[in-house]
């Protein structure tokens, strides 16, 4: 056990930081969930990966430059601790491209993860559906064989940015009999495909940063089925928390949340004297993603050692969801009657933290899989 | 950076946990419970001849030159058992303590230690110095750290609520160290928290296994979701507990500079945890955990006195503020 940081991986740091230093925008950019924001982001992405940053612990013939996961973790606490915009390719990133290293055809790789990396192609998640939210495998979107063509009828929705993404990433069911998990495919949609409408839909903050998804007989080639047909379920499910990304938040971006609380804090206290209840409300917030940031150390090393994170990557999106309601909520408490002002970056925060505990499977489902896939409770 | 520990310390582990599985069961914490000195028969000379109970001092006093990162994983098994022996005030704080501070003192004490054939004390000044009366010198830290021997001192004895916890004011003839406080008492607090994990995982993984085989309304009562919740959020707590209880570990044996913030940090969070494992437990088990027959309150009981030990959550708290800067 050695928990400090290696030579090489301070250098690392420097160089991540130095480059965040003289790159990161000045003004804050649109918010990603309009359209102008969208393309903002989407520059921003290209800068990034241009410079080797977009996807460090990526192999270098897709964009990365190989860093191990431990250096992974130090460039999100850079890069977040930079004030650099948030990623709008990182459902991607986060949640696809793991599958396609994992599933995808060796062409299939070579089609795909560059653009996505660089955000020439920005996907969208097309899994839940009107009547499958967190039960999942209740979807009825059917995408019946043609020939070398899946013909998709139905409807997919909470598609977030569905409305500008380039590809939508989608669970859908190829096997008209089946029921549940089985019979299921994974297939990748361009979003300008005959028969394929995406609408928006006005978020919680009122941008248009959800979508639904309305597929009319729309005609999808099988060189974009990712993985077997039939296998979707085991597909997706087998790499929701990956040894590429560990998972979708890294502790770098709670950490930088949790010190920029701290300064409000101080910042506040100089005009308004200090409030024991609020302050240790403040050092929660700050515990959390210190206790965020070693279990995650911690299990960096488990995973080098073999271990699969499984199951237990629902203890991390527990923590850092739950986490980061409460380190804005925090935040707005301090603020007092300025709380509910619009322009200031804690509430669109807080408003965004809300989703955390609904999206990527809702904490009460996430609860049910620590209780029975981690501890082995009975399921009935 | 690398959070993973060695097969020798993971070998060491397992060992003291096989050891304490056979030796030290519910009956011989009891028997702590109920019997003169709050300690077991043998239990203590049995981690001795293992090398544990002077595994902290260094080879040439006869110890094992090991740190704080071998020893967490023994401590968290000492609360996984319920070890009724002074793991933490001896090995943890006593030992290292008088190594640091040399002189006469530890050439005294130092080498009989190691070998177990005294036995080490240790309180926050102006509290309280578990077990003293089976102790040979007790270290009271404070501004300073102060070492009494017990032969010859003042002892007023108190009542914990774990009954192996004997609760002693100690008052002598000192000598003053010539060590940090600081440290000796992070090292206190840091043991304490390993401590506490151990606990709350016990109670966590008792309490799983009896809603698992308990059978209400034809069902086992762990089946129902409000039971799986209380217990995943003990789980949760636990889980994000471990590793800043391990890193306050490393951060002692390192010497590194935020070693008091985030031991502060770990003790804080495994109070919580081991104060939400015990009140989970108890509400899983139900009326059978609330009966003094049954096991489960001695480590539920341990669980409090050891939250409460080496500053509760709130003092902690307190410390990590005041490190922030607010």
């Amino acid at each position: 056990m050695d928990l400090s940081f290696t030579p090489a991986e301070e250098e690392f740091r420097d160089e991540a930081r130095t480059w965040l230093a003289e790159n990161v925008p000045a003004e804050p950019l649109a918010s990603m969930d309009t359209p102008d924001g969208f393309e903002e982001h989407r520059e921003w992405e290209h800068l990034l990966f241009d410079a080797g940053w977009a996807v460090v612990s990526w192999p270098e013939r897709f964009g990365g430059r190989e860093a191990s996961l431990v250096e992974w973790l130090v460039f999100e606490e850079e890069y977040w601790a930079s004030g650099a915009p948030g990623r709008v390719s990182s459902n991607g990133v986060s949640l696809l491209a793991p599958t396609i290293f994992d599933f995808g055809t060796p062409e299939q790789q070579d089609r795909f993860l560059r653009p996505m990396a660089r955000g020439d192609e920005i996907w969208a998640q097309g899994w839940s559906e009107p009547d499958a939210g967190s039960d999942l495998a209740g979807i009825k979107t059917k995408a019946q064989r043609d020939g070398e063509y899946f013909v998709i009828d139905g409807q997919k929705t909470w598609c977030s940015r569905g409305a500008f993404a380039d590809w939508f990433f989608c669970l859908v069911r190829t096997d008209p009999d089946s029921e549940r998990h089985a019979g299921l495919s994974y297939l990748l949609v361009p979003a300008d495909t005959e028969g394929l409408e995406a609408r928006a839909i006005g978020r919680l903050d009122g941008e248009p940063g959800f979508a639904e998804l309305f597929f009319d007989g729309a005609r999808v080639h099988e060189r974009y089925l990712l993985g077997g047909e039939g296998e979707g379920w085991a597909v997706a499910m087998a790499t929701t928390g990956s040894e590429r990304g560990l998972n979708l938040r890294a502790p770098g971006r709670f950490m930088a949340a949790a010190d920029r609380l701290v300064g409000l804090y101080q910042e506040l206290a100089d005009s308004r004297g200090s409030d024991l209840d609020r302050r240790n409300q403040v050092v929660s917030a700050w515990m959390g993603a210190q206790a965020y940031r070693w279990q995650t150390y911690a299990t960096e090393a488990r995973l080098r050692g073999g271990a699969p994170i499984g199951s237990e990557a629902s203890f991390m999106k527990v923590l850092w969801s739950e986490l980061d309601v409460e380190l804005h909520a925090t935040a707005l408490r301090l603020l007092g009657r300025d709380g509910e002002r619009a322009d200031s970056s804690w509430m669109d925060g807080y408003v965004f933290a809300l989703s955390g505990p609904i999206y990527a499977g809702t904490n009460e489902i996430q609860r049910n899989i620590i209780s029975e896939r981690v501890l082995g409770l009975p399921r009935r | 950076m690398d959070f993973s520990f060695s097969d020798d310390q993971v070998m060491f582990q397992e060992a003291v946990r096989d050891l304490l599985a056979n030796e030290c069961p519910p009956e011989v914490v009891r028997s702590a419970w109920e019997n003169d000195t709050g300690r077991t028969d043998g239990l203590w000379g049995a981690l001795a001849e293992m090398g544990v109970v002077g595994m902290t001092a260094p080879e040439s006093a006869g110890g094992l030159g090991m740190d704080e990162t071998d020893l967490v994983l023994l401590l968290e098994e000492a609360g996984r058992a319920a070890l009724p022996e002074p793991l933490l005030e001896h090995t943890a704080v006593g030992i290292p303590t008088l190594a640091e501070a040399g002189g006469p003192i530890a050439e005294a004490w130092l080498e009989q230690a190691v070998a177990g054939e005294a036995t080490l004390g240790a309180g926050a000044d102006g509290g309280y110095a578990v077990g003293a009366a089976t102790c040979d010198l007790v270290l009271l830290i404070g501004d300073q750290v102060r070492a009494v021997p017990v032969a010859g001192a003042s002892l007023v004895e108190h009542q914990s609520v774990d009954w192996s916890r004997r609760l002693f004011e100690v008052d002598g003839e000192e000598v003053v160290l010539d060590a940090d406080p600081g440290l000796a008492f992070d090292r206190a607090a840091g043991a304490a928290a390993a401590q506490c994990v151990g606990v709350a995982q016990y109670l966590l993984d008792a309490t799983v296994e009896y809603v698992a085989q308990r059978y209400q309304f034809g069902k086992p009562v762990g089946s129902y979701q409000a039971v799986k919740h209380h217990l995943a959020n003990a789980a949760l707590k636990i889980e994000f507990a471990r590793p800043t209880a391990r890193h306050a570990a490393w951060c002692i044996a390192a010497g590194d500079p935020d070693r008091s913030r985030d031991v502060s940090l770990a003790k804080a969070l495994a109070s919580e945890a081991v104060d939400l494992a015990a009140r989970t437990a108890l509400q899983c088990h139900g009326a059978i955990g609330y009966t003094f027959e049954y096991d489960l309150h001695l480590w539920m009981k341990r669980g409090w006195a050891l939250s409460a030990a080496w500053g509760d959550a709130a003092w902690h708290r307190n410390r990590i503020a005041a490190a922030l800067g607010i």
